[in-house]
């Protein structure tokens, strides 16, 4: 049934963002700490253990698949909802700040990933 | 007309799946027939919602985008925070435990590293543009973290509103520039594997930046960025009113 599948992912998905509020608050800040991360772990050892012993099933498997397949749509809405007046609005300053950010963050990709390789 | 009208609002998710859906035809269209499949779809797709965003916020003088127009509200909904989580968790299907034990050292490191280096540039371009107390320096440069951390440091350490909008001005820049700037850069920073994923994850931080991002170079470094992207706004919130707040206070 492809409702299995899509209520496994909700299970993972609340029990994640449930973790990530506690964590929040046991360090006093208003913010979800690695919700998305921990339910997206989940989800691996969710669907390992599937494959291991039992099998989730072709037709409930869709109901995983279906949305990640549908996240590139829904990136699209995502950025059709920005505030993109804001952030040109925001005068030189901030548009400096979050140029410059940007741009020495994409330096340092290459160099932290060839670390350990060197 | 009024009619169609009527029913395009009240059926306003299935209207936004109708909308997103001509907006990525049109720019595989573009994508295919124009750059020869060399500019991606989805990254043509990400930046005319940018577009549209844009206009409509000029139109509106609202803050949502499109989704500020009745018949487009449910792009509100479809680019919302509640199925964004609920599909990125999904990308995971797949995803593979062994890349994401073996670059997890990576990640984390860039995610320290990424939180302090975006708030020490952030701090910097403050101080150049004349601001000398703490508390301004503080909340813009957590405004480069990411948008989020802006506002709740401004808050929390009692800095201006004009300060805070600034932050979240920055933060808004940062997360445009993330979606639209990735793709165009990725083959010269090695962005294309699950390790390089997760260090730009740790690196940039801002969720709908690193989501769009990387969903425009390949679908399949999604679940690794987003894994780190997902504690960087955490740690910002952490580190940024406290540690480098008072570090500031100090030199001030």
């Amino acid at each position: 049934m492809v409702i299995y599948g899509i209520a496994l992912l909700g299970i993972c998905t609340l029990l994640g963002l449930f973790v990530g509020e506690l964590l929040g608050s046991l360090f006093g800040i208003d913010a979800n700490v690695g919700g998305i991360g921990i339910a997206m772990f989940l989800l691996m050892c969710c669907t390992s253990f599937f494959k291991g012993r039992f099998k989730i099933g072709d037709v409930s498997e869709k109901g995983i698949t279906f949305w990640s397949m549908i996240y590139i749509p829904i990136v699209v809405a995502m950025a059709a909802k920005q505030n993109v007046v804001g952030a040109i609005d925001g005068g030189f300053m901030a548009l400096l700040a979050g140029l410059l950010v940007v741009a020495v963050s994409f330096i340092f990709v290459p160099i932290i990933s060839n670390f350990k390789r060197k | 007309m009024e009619i169609l009208n009527e029913v395009l609002v009240s059926n306003n998710l299935i209207t936004a799946f109708v909308f997103v859906g001509l907006i990525v035809y049109l720019s595989y269209f573009f994508s295919n027939h124009f750059t020869g499949g060399r500019f991606h779809g989805s990254a043509i797709a990400i930046i005319l919602g940018l577009i549209s965003a844009y206009m409509a916020g000029l139109f509106t003088e609202g803050q949502k985008g499109v989704a500020d127009f009745a018949i487009l509200s449910g792009v509100g909904i479809l680019g919302g925070s509640m199925l964004r989580d609920f599909a990125i968790v999904a990308t995971a299907y797949g995803a593979n435990f062994n890349d994401l034990r073996s670059s997890g050292k990576a990640g984390v490191f860039s995610l320290l590293f990424g939180v302090i280096l975006s708030f020490s540039f952030g701090a910097l371009v403050a101080i150049s543009f004349g601001y000398d107390d703490p508390r301004s320096i503080t909340t813009i440069g957590a405004g480069t973290v990411t948008f989020v951390v802006g506002p709740i440091t401004g808050s929390a350490i009692g800095a201006e509103s004009e300060v805070i909008a600034l932050s979240i001005a920055a933060g808004l820049v940062k997360s445009i520039l993330v979606m639209t700037i990735t793709p165009l850069v990725a083959g010269r920073i090695g962005l294309d594997n699950p390790k390089s994923a997760m260090v730009f994850g740790g690196l940039m931080g801002t969720n709908s930046g690193v989501a769009a991002g990387l969903a425009a170079v390949d679908p399949k470094l999604v679940p690794y960025g987003a894994m780190t992207a997902t504690f960087y706004t955490a740690v910002g919130c952490l580190l940024v009113p406290s540690v480098l707040f008072f570090l500031i206070s100090a030199l001030y």
